[in-house]
């Protein structure tokens, strides 16, 4: 078990200082993110999660969600927070004012959101999947869908799920089998089942509305025959109270490796004569609107690789200072708190590092998807688009891959009392791991960034990123210091490194495209750790900036040292993944397969 | 009904406490600050007379530097509706502090004024009291339970002393100050927390109110408590009563 205490400190210099929020509050209809305002959110944010949602995470994987009698229990404590949580009004940070929410911008949420994954990350995920929802009825739902759900989904009173995978139609959906009749009154009847439904039924919310995708009878097959639908548990009369219990059932819920507190369920659909529906957009245009979706979605679960990490890196430094174990290996007294071991100091700074990185560069990419949305200047909108889309697939699987090394480092720190759960460091490691599959795959995400964003565009969005790469390794080889000096070079050399595999992958997509997958992976990992590495240097520059400025906060000397440490130790790969992408493809598939 | 709640701009309490290496106070450089726990309580307690519409106007009060405006904007968060700052640079001791609460009392006619019973970071315990004296005002101080009768004028205050619990009845206008058990302070909500800079905070300084808040006492020295030493383990009771007599001269 374990505190909680949200970095408020790094979180504002990210925002400040490498993320542009006084840029971001300049952007039309954000004028409200007036930096005094975010910082008194951060610190009730801070508050709230550390007393109300960190408490419950234990107990929460202890207990787990309960089913009995097609219906969800969630863990003691939930219900009440989940209340607290609508009342103070925490579920409408993002949302659309239009429906009763603040407008803040996608840059604070992200901020907000990081602090709920790692106080509860089971509990983040319910609100996590409303946003969704809501983003999907936002968009494409009509005037009287919006008018019946979004007010109070946007509060938080009901929430919503996604139902896309069925027990044939996991990475591919083109496979989606469930059935949507229409019944002549503009309403459809939904028929199948629907499995790894995140909080599809719970006992928090008074409501909960699914969104899911179906085949009407006519529909093409494949891809082109898929639309998207919406599906009260309860029906809602047209004076907007509830009405009728829809055909609609938890049938089963998951037993996981981790998120034991969050429901995942096997969402049946009209077992006694049809679950009742209305059409969201037109029809078999459904997999285009996810598609839509899925940018918040994939950045939302890259988040939580962040978020584990920073609450893996909490426990187990204050095991570090606490744990006193042998002499220290030059010569001590008494026995040291282990904290004084140097290989103790190389995985703490190798969790922290990492998790400054990984912060820096989801912060970063949460403020260019704002610039997208609202910048008055429309090439500028083109331009920050180009970074987001090629950035997105790197934010989901570099954040929860990393969120994975750091959390299992957290267990290594505790030594054997890590693999014991009662220490709740194998929670935040047993949590992390689902974060590389749902919402795509690791792969699939490496095999989007090498296609959609790299290959497609003949690298014209890779190049412009490192292109701001070199300007910000130029202004580090000027300043002076052997940690700048380091994170020259290391720059300098990582910035190669994805030149050489960046060109080998445009050059070789198109003629020898198995080859160029075998690398898809390494070559995320290889722009995910020079993009941390970039943020670091940056984060670096800037603290100088403070320091000369004659700054005597502590933080920003530990700042330009974890920088350094990041260069030396998590930068030091990237000439191996460049070898390993532009040499490796040969042997991965010269294997017959009977000799596996 | 309006009621006056003072709130003190302290060092955070989840924050370890660091003497200056000079030994003239506390080291407050990139230190996180926060309001003062006791005045979170005297705060909600105004705003649930508010809630129960006992109440009309809840408004903050802070002293000291302009970073306390951050400290009214919390109060304003939780609900407060408005605030006031009397800016100074000059470190403030209780009786200047009750003297400038005096002042603005004077100005704003409240029928209550909430204090926290004591500040967390000096401790002193001498606002609230301080402050009633000058006034001439009834005052109850450690409060753990208060109800106010509008019509009869009055305020029942349930005190923690150290026998157990007293109870008061305070004609209006009055002081009250709050102990641990009063309340359990809400959180901010977000949509408070919003409207919170758009809430009136007026600054005054001391001066304008007539006030010399030089003052009165001098610190000499700040040193960290004694560390503690090791203890001894004794042979048996006998032993353990001798040294508690003789040594430790706790018992007769």
């Amino acid at each position: 078990m374990s505190d909680y205490n949200a970095p408020l400190k790094d979180m504002q210099f990210v925002l400040n200082e490498l993320a542009g929020l006084a840029q971001v509050s300049a952007l039309p209809g954000y004028a409200e993110a007036t930096p005094d305002v975010i910082e008194a959110i951060l610190e009730e944010s801070g508050k709230f999660t550390r007393d109300v949602l960190a408490p419950l995470n234990f107990s929460g994987d202890q207990e787990g969600a309960q089913w009995a009698d097609k219906s969800v229990t969630m863990p003691k404590g939930f219900k009440e927070a989940y209340a607290q949580f609508v009342e103070n009004g925490w579920n409408a940070l993002s949302g659309n004012p239009e429906f009763g929410g603040q407008g803040l911008p996608k840059v604070i949420s992200a901020v907000v959101q990081e602090m709920w994954q790692s106080a509860n990350m089971s509990f983040s995920l319910c609100p996590m999947l409303t946003m969704g929802g809501i983003e999907a009825l936002e968009l494409y739902g009509s005037e009287e869908q919006k008018a019946t759900y979004l007010h109070h989904m946007v509060s938080g009173r009901w929430t919503g799920t996604m139902n896309l995978t069925e027990s044939q139609a996991g990475s591919d959906l083109a496979a989606v089998r469930t059935r949507a009749v229409p019944q002549g009154d503009g309403t459809y009847k939904l028929f199948g089942q629907k499995i790894f439904i995140t909080y599809g039924d719970h006992d928090m919310a008074e409501n909960t509305i699914h969104l899911v995708l179906a085949r009407t009878p006519d529909a093409p097959a494949g891809v082109k025959g898929i639309s998207l639908f919406v599906v009260p548990k309860f029906l809602v009369n047209a004076d907007g109270t509830l009405g009728a219990r829809n055909d609609v059932y938890s049938v089963s819920i998951e037993h996981k490796l981790g998120i034991h507190a969050s429901p995942t369920c096997v969402m049946a659909y009209g077992d006694n004569g049809g679950a009742v529906g209305t059409l969201v957009g037109k029809e078999n245009d459904g997999l285009k609107y996810m598609f839509v979706m899925m940018n918040a979605a994939r950045y939302a679960v890259g988040l939580e690789g962040l978020a584990l990490g920073e609450r893996a890196y909490q426990q187990a430094l204050g095991f570090a200072r606490e744990r006193v174990q042998s002499r220290a290996i030059e010569g001590s007294t008494g026995s040291v708190p282990i904290i004084r071991h140097p290989d103790i100091r190389r995985m703490l700074l190798l969790m922290r590092s990492q998790n400054e990185a990984m912060r820096a560069v989801a912060y970063v990419v949460a403020s260019a998807l704002d610039s997208a949305l609202r910048h008055p200047d429309a090439d500028e909108r083109i331009r920050q688009q180009a970074f987001v889309d090629l950035m997105i697939p790197v934010v989901k699987a570099w954040l929860t891959e990393t969120g994975n090394e750091v959390t299992s480092l957290g267990v290594q720190i505790h030594g054997g009392m890590g693999f014991i759960e009662e220490t709740g460091a194998a929670q935040h490691f047993r949590d992390a791991r689902i974060t590389t599959i749902y919402e795509g795959t690791t792969g699939i995400q490496a095999l989007d960034l090498i296609g959609r964003k790299v290959a497609r565009d003949g690298g014209g969005a890779l190049n412009t990123l490192l292109g701001q790469m070199k300007e910000t390794q130029a202004s580090v080889a000027k300043q002076s210091g052997v940690s700048f000096k380091a994170l020259a070079a290391a720059l300098h050399e990582s910035i190669e490194a994805v030149t050489t595999a960046g060109d080998y992958i445009v050059a070789n997509y198109g003629k020898d495209v198995r080859n160029v997958a075998v690398g898809a992976v390494p070559f995320l990992r290889l722009l995910g750790i020079v993009s941390g590495g970039w943020m670091m240097a940056r984060a670096a520059l800037a603290a100088q900036a403070k320091i000369g400025a004659g700054d005597t906060d502590p933080f920003y000397p530990a700042k330009i040292n974890t920088a350094h440490f990041y260069a030396d130790h998590v930068m030091a790969a990237a000439s191996g993944l460049a070898k390993e992408v532009v040499q490796g493809g040969a042997s991965a598939l010269a294997l017959d397969d009977v000799l596996f | 009904m309006k009621i006056l709640v003072p709130v003190k701009r302290v060092i955070d309490y989840n924050i370890k406490v660091r003497v200056k290496a000079d030994n003239t106070g506390v080291d407050l450089a990139n230190v996180k600050m926060a309001m003062n726990p006791f005045d979170e309580i005297a705060i909600e307690e105004a705003l649930r007379l508010k809630e129960a519409g006992v109440a009309s106007e809840v408004v903050a009060i802070s002293c000291g530097v302009t970073a306390c405006q951050e400290t009214l904007r919390t109060a304003m968060a939780l609900g407060a509706d408005r605030g006031i700052l009397v800016e100074t640079d000059v470190e403030l001791q209780p009786l200047a502090v009750a003297k400038l609460l005096k002042a603005i009392a004077f100005n704003e006619s409240p029928q209550l004024i909430i204090l926290g019973k004591q500040a967390i970071d000096d401790d002193a315990n001498q606002t609230g009291q301080m402050l009633a004296a000058l006034m001439g005002w009834p005052q109850a101080t450690f409060a753990s339970k208060v109800v106010v009768d509008a019509a009869a004028g009055s305020v029942t205050v349930t005190r923690e002393v150290d026998g157990g619990s007293e109870t008061l009845v305070l004609t209006l206008p009055a002081i009250v100050t709050t102990d641990l058990r009063l309340n359990e302070p809400r959180y901010a909500t977000l949509p408070n927390i919003m409207k919170a800079k758009k809430k009136p905070l007026d600054v005054f300084k001391p001066e304008a109110l007539g006030v010399d808040v030089t003052p009165r006492l001098t610190t000499l020295k700040v040193t960290d408590p004694a560390p503690r030493s090791a203890g001894v383990k004794v042979a048996n009771v006998a032993e353990l009563i001798h040294k508690l007599k003789n040594e430790a001269k706790v018992i007769a």
